[in-house]
């Protein structure tokens, strides 16, 4: 089993997934090398004295070559050791720990929302080509792919609680008491998070779903006479299915940027808004660390992508 | 030529207004850009302000006329330097061998990276300045355009008459330019399009969160994140510049779908 060419091929997309890693976080690191001056300076100002400042450059292993700090920071992060914010001197792992829990309750109800939906959309779409039903899906995601992030939230905000007062405008996990206000609270970021994944999920699951319906064996049991459901259900989607993980997968990635926005205007309390927060105030530690983080998640959902691609693949699977 | 199609034309329609707006902003906006014109903030749509007011009280018309410039003009400088070095780039990638590799597997770390993420750390890096934005976005979209371009020209070189051009003893810079380019404008122009689209975007979401484009001036995407407080009054401060950005961006996407050669599903 160990050698059959399916694990070899996913042993390989896995082993290339952690030289990307590795690659990144040193992309990462090299970028907030650029930052002008000096960390030091940055943390006593700029009347400092220059033995103070040699002091804290030793203290921090800033007199050591880049590479031997870049390992020393990778090693850290790899034993969940992140370090400490420049700026509130905490460690990271504290203030990270609890942020990254509230960024998964978010990420996670959005998916459980938007991937069935998105699913069902996309293949009602596929199997109704060309009808009014199929234009209007293809609208309205066109339309979501091309705005801003911003534009859906905000739009949402201002129909559902300020308009119609239905909603919170702002999300306060503090607030929940019970299944309802749950809901209540987390309704407008999930929808408008919701909107933007399942905008592309439902284009690509259509595309996937229509590919097959083309093909000449969906032909064939239309012309023996099957019924459109069983056409659908037993011939297209089993074929279909590596193309739709593949953009469940590569949808759920987008998730990422949409957070950033949503937490912001939310005023969630995710790791995302903690992100902007230490980039605008540049500090780096905080800002690597939450990059990591991000680039990690990233990693995974392309590779899971594709290892389901290949998994998919009867003709793999069998060889 | 196919005859252009209606959702075509009002797509061009729509970029041409927002190029123009780009180029003349400025003239035409009825009060100057810092301009306190009015007492009441956030003020609704009226004759006078025909955008409402923001939340200094300013005339939002000419802050959108103003900030569209900049919008514009970033992501249309970014997009250019963006598919240029990635046509160059994927041609040169095209002819194979250790260029090649040495590109690909280095574009293939950047795309590793979410864009935004990468926006992000550059900028906590460098700090946001309006040189920066733009070499960040140029080199964050420079791998689409190359695998594309790459992917593109590939596939041309794979063709007879290059074999011929080449059987003739012509030299590689004249084959990519005089036979394997010509054969790739319609498609790197698709292309080019939407990299805008995708540029316009980010900038826009960077100054969202208060990191793209830094005040006194402000591009669209700062102007709804300045007057983000009059969202809780329904403020169309607030709605107005999203409504500019979407407009572009979905006028955009309208004209490449248009293009010749570019059918949809």
């Amino acid at each position: 089993m160990i050698h059959s060419p399916l694990m070899v091929l996913i042993g390989r997309r896995v082993a290339a997934a952690l030289a990307t890693l590795i690659f990144v976080s040193l992309a990462v690191f090299a970028i907030a090398q650029l930052m002008e001056g000096d960390v030091a300076e940055a943390i006593l100002g700029q009347s400092a004295t220059p033995e103070a400042l040699a002091g804290l450059r030793q203290a921090m292993h800033l007199d050591q070559p880049a590479w031997r700090r870049y390992l020393e920071w990778a090693g850290g992060v790899l034993t969940g050791d992140l370090g400490h914010s420049l700026i509130t001197g905490l460690p990271m792992r504290e203030m990270i720990g609890a942020r990254l829990v509230n960024s998964l309750t978010l990420a996670g109800l959005t998916a459980l929302v938007s991937v069935p939906l998105a699913l069902a959309l996309g293949i009602m779409a596929a199997v109704r080509r060309g009808t009014a039903f199929d234009r209007a899906i293809s609208i309205a995601t066109i339309g979501i792919v091309s705005v801003p992030e911003f534009l859906i939230a905000t739009l949402a905000v201002m129909l559902f609680a300020v308009t119609l007062r239905w909603l919170p405008a702002l999300t306060s996990t503090r607030d929940v008491h019970s299944i309802w206000d749950l809901v209540r609270v987390f309704a407008l970021p999930v929808f408008s998070l919701a909107c933007f994944v399942m905008a592309q999920m439902v284009r690509m699951t259509r595309a996937a779903v229509i590919d097959a319906l083309d093909t000449s064996y969906c032909e064939a049991a239309r012309l023996k006479g099957c019924s459109p459901a069983r056409v659908v259900l037993r011939h297209a989607l089993p074929n279909a299915i590596g193309p739709i993980a593949n953009a469940i997968a590569l949808s759920l990635s987008t998730l990422l940027g949409g957070v950033i926005v949503v937490e912001i205007i939310f005023n969630y309390p995710g790791i995302a808004r903690l992100m902007v927060d230490a980039v605008a105030t540049r500090d780096l530690p905080l800002v690597q660390a939450v990059a990591i983080i991000f680039c990690t998640a990233y990693l995974i959902l392309v590779t899971t992508a594709d290892v389901v691609t290949i998994l998919a693949n009867p003709r793999l699977r069998h060889r | 030529m196919r005859r252009a199609t209606t959702s075509g034309r009002i797509g061009l329609a729509l970029v041409s207004a927002w190029i123009l707006v780009a180029l003349l902003g400025p003239g035409i906006a009825p009060h100057g850009v810092g301009e306190v014109v009015h007492l009441d903030v956030f003020d609704g749509i009226s004759r006078r302000f025909p955008l409402g007011t923001d939340y200094l009280g300013r005339d939002m018309l000419s802050r959108v006329l103003y900030g569209a410039r900049y919008t514009v003009l970033i992501a249309f400088v970014a997009t250019s330097i963006a598919a240029m070095s990635g046509i160059l780039l994927g041609l040169a990638a095209a002819a194979g061998g250790w260029i090649d590799m040495a590109l690909s597997r280095a574009f293939d770390i950047i795309i590793a990276i979410p864009s935004l993420m990468l926006a992000l750390v550059v900028i906590a890096a460098t700090g946001a300045s309006i040189p920066v934005l733009i070499g960040t976005l140029a080199i964050i979209y420079t791998p689409g355009a190359f695998r594309t371009a790459r992917a593109l020209a590939v596939g041309v070189m794979a063709l007879d008459f290059v074999a011929a051009a080449r059987a003739r003893g012509e030299r590689l810079p004249y084959i990519v330019v005089r036979e394997v380019l010509p054969n790739v404008t319609g498609p790197l122009a698709a292309d080019f399009g939407l990299r805008f689209v995708f540029i316009v975007l980010l900038l826009s979401g960077l100054s969202f969160l208060g990191l793209g484009v830094q005040p006194p001036q402000a591009d669209l995407g700062a102007l709804v994140r300045e007057n983000i407080a009059g969202l809780g009054f329904g403020a169309p401060a607030v709605l107005f510049p999203a409504v500019a950005i979407a407009s572009l961006t979905i006028g955009m996407n309208l004209v490449i779908d248009s293009l010749p050669g570019r059918r949809r599903r």
